[in-house]
């Protein structure tokens, strides 16, 4: 065991992969020398060379094309998107390439690739740096979309993402990257992709978030006298609806938060499943927490965008008070 | 060499077969066997006739909208004949001579304009990447083919087709730029044949030739006549060594015309004229191959006749089988999305079988 930041426990998982598969590459822009952006990937081009770790042109499109090509003639690639709002110039591909070979050959080639990407908002960035696009990926079918949002869920679902037999999208929260550090195992072990984490266990209200809003909740909760039952979704999708319908069937109220939009965000699709499954169970209209439709504002607005424990807790407190 | 004589900036074309089937530059001639030019010319005359019974059964409502090949079969057949089996075939999607020359079957061909997913589930050993209907995003997989293959130290080639409309799209520059910066084994078609859909080259594309975007990359660009079999037969071969001595990717235009409609939903009547069909037609590829063959005594009139016979005959009874193939299973819909069903799959499909017990097949 080892105390890790979730960037470390990522940089860790690249190097065992890579160490264990010599089929794993790894590259995007400024990936090889300097390591990434945010550094994920220092030293792994100094242990394995500019063959499987190298920096590319600065073209989106052809990282995810070029992949696509590698991991239908027998390399597991694992590619970066330096940042989630830059990886639209390679939605075509993703979209139309990524997410369908596997369909569109019937099975005769799938696609064992990875896709990273740093994503939200809340580290005072750039235009383009701070969206949470997670619908624009979960809404496509043979695409699968992990978020972490501990070191230990980061090293474990970068590791399955590796080993899984379709395309992987890992949404990195950036904000949280350097935030706190965990123990985590020195050896390789994987996180189910597909399976929801039980953040704390409660009876009165379940809260689902992922990614950087997991500890906002938890901090959210610190200071209400609620027993709450907080989901971190971890994988997006597919979505583990088992994990969440059993939770509201036991509290009877349902709050989502993310800062994705609102408007047709995961939230709309997690309680149209908890309607569809448990509508009479519950207490209280479910509700959700989501980032405004507005483009993200820059840095001196960003305040009023990004969700607060505070605001978490308002949302709470208003979910208790009602009645069905 | 050839890439030095034909710098696409001198203003040359490669010609080894004129369009009368007459050689006109006897030191270019390709060394090819006579099995393979044998091949090349059987997979031409399936080809052509596929395709002109392909649109009539379209006209007829049995089949659904078709990228018709006609004209273009020397672009393709001279260029993937210089292939090797264990090299990549990466299409756009009016290759079906360079698919059916490359192991795909007539019936996989038909199957897929019928549509049927089934139709791009190529045998095991067919080393071609299904039809790439969205325009460009097929230079970045053959880029991504040949990387695995340098880093592997594997012998494969890979060689990807474009036409020329497909030059203008962001990702051809994309796939280009990459396979270049890498020195990586790939060879680039692009088939002008004069049209993106209804919109002449000359519209859309400044540059004078489409083989001098090569020079923005840094590798050879070659132009050669698209119609000249062997002309493509050369510069292909010569990319291809050039390809597995690391030496990086290499541009081929084929000058060449699309006799027929972009697909069989648009009118080429309503956007040029009957006189320049003609001009074209005069340099039909399939003619002059033939009148080729039978110079060299490789072939006659007589064999010519059988042949048309038998192709029409194997065209005309794979469709048959095609047609009468059915509806893929609701199974097939959902199971390859994923390496195994989700659970909401499994539960969409159990919907579905559900209404359909319940309430009766549609």
């Amino acid at each position: 065991m080892a105390v890790k930041t979730i960037l470390q426990a990522i940089n860790e998982a690249l190097d065992q992969a890579m160490e264990k598969d010599e089929s794993v590459v790894v590259y995007g822009e400024d990936v090889g020398f300097e390591g990434g952006v945010f550094r994920t990937t220092a030293g792994l081009q100094k242990k394995y060379g500019e063959g499987r770790v190298f920096d590319t042109p600065i073209a989106e499109a052809a990282i995810a094309g070029s992949a696509v090509g590698m991991a239908i003639n027998g390399l597991k690639p694992v590619v970066e998107m330096q940042f989630s709002g830059f990886s639209l110039p390679a939605y075509n591909q993703v979209v139309t390439h990524v997410a369908r070979f596997r369909n569109r050959s019937r099975g005769k080639y799938h696609l064992p690739m990875v896709i990273r990407m740093p994503y939200g908002g809340g580290v005072k960035a750039l235009e383009h740096h701070s969206e949470s696009l997670e619908t624009l990926y979960a809404h496509i079918p043979g695409l699968k979309l992990v978020i972490p949002s501990t070191p230990y869920d980061a090293k474990g679902l970068t590791m399955a993402a590796i080993n899984d037999p379709d395309p992987v999208i890992i949404m990195e929260p950036k904000r949280i990257y350097r935030a706190f550090k965990q123990d985590i195992p020195d050896e390789p072990y994987e996180v189910e992709i597909g399976k929801a984490r039980m953040v704390k266990e409660g009876k009165d209200i379940t809260i689902i978030a992922w990614g950087a809003l997991v500890r906002e909740v938890e901090k959210a909760m610190k200071t209400l006298d609620v027993d709450a039952e907080i989901i971190d979704l971890r994988t997006i999708a597919p979505m583990d609806t088992e994990a969440i319908i059993k939770s509201v069937k036991k509290t009877g109220r349902v709050l989502v938060v993310h800062e994705a939009y609102k408007s047709f965000g995961p939230a709309a699709e997690i309680i149209s499943r908890v309607n569809e499954e448990a509508f009479f169970y519950l207490e209280a209209a479910p509700r959700r927490l989501a980032g405004f439709d507005v483009t993200v504002p820059l840095p001196k607005g960003e305040g009023h965008f990004i969700i607060s424990p505070e605001q978490i807790a308002y949302e709470v407190k208003k979910l208790m008070a009602e009645k069905a | 060499m050839l890439f030095e004589e034909f710098d696409p900036l001198k203003g040359k074309t490669l010609q080894i077969l004129d369009q009368d089937g007459k050689i006109v530059n006897d030191k270019l001639v390709p060394k090819i066997k006579k099995d393979t030019l044998m091949k090349m010319y059987h997979t031409m005359v399936l080809g052509r006739i596929a395709d002109e019974k392909a649109l009539q059964f379209q006209r007829q409502g049995r089949m659904l909208t078709y990228a018709p090949n006609h004209g273009q079969e020397a672009a393709q057949l001279g260029s993937i004949a210089a292939m090797d089996d264990d090299d990549w075939l990466v299409l756009a999607f009016r290759e079906m001579n360079a698919m059916l020359y490359k192991g795909v079957t007539l019936e996989q061909s038909f199957l897929y304009w019928l549509g049927n997913e089934w139709g791009s589930r190529f045998n095991d050993d067919v080393k071609v990447l299904p039809i790439n209907v969205p325009i460009g995003s097929q230079i970045s997989h053959a880029a991504g083919l040949a990387y695995a293959a340098k880093l592997k130290g594997t012998k494969e080639v890979a060689i990807a087709y474009i036409g020329d409309g497909g030059t203008s799209h962001g990702e051809f520059h994309e796939g280009m730029s990459f396979a270049s910066a890498y020195d990586l084994p790939m060879i680039v078609i692009i088939q002008n044949n004069q049209y993106a859909i209804s919109t002449p080259r000359e519209k859309t594309i400044k540059s004078k030739t489409l083989a001098q975007k090569a020079i923005a990359y840094g590798i050879p660009g070659i132009q050669v006549d698209g119609n000249d079999p062997l002309a493509m037969y050369l510069a292909t071969e010569t990319a291809r060594e050039r390809a597995l001595k690391g030496e990086g990717p290499t541009l081929i235009e084929a000058v060449t015309y699309r006799m027929g409609p972009h697909t069989t939903s648009d009118n080429p009547k309503l956007y040029r004229e009957d006189s320049e069909v003609e001009e074209w037609e005069k340099k039909d590829p399939l003619k002059r191959f033939k009148k080729y063959l039978i110079d060299k005594k490789y072939w006659t009139d007589k064999k010519d006749e059988d042949l048309h016979e038998t192709s029409k005959k194997e065209v005309l009874d794979t469709f048959k089988k095609v047609e009468n193939s059915g509806e893929v299973d609701l199974e097939d819909i959902f199971k390859y999305t994923y390496e195994s069903l989700t659970p909401e799959l499994e539960k969409q499909m159990k919907y579905y079988q559900e209404f359909l017990n319940e309430e009766g097949a549609k």
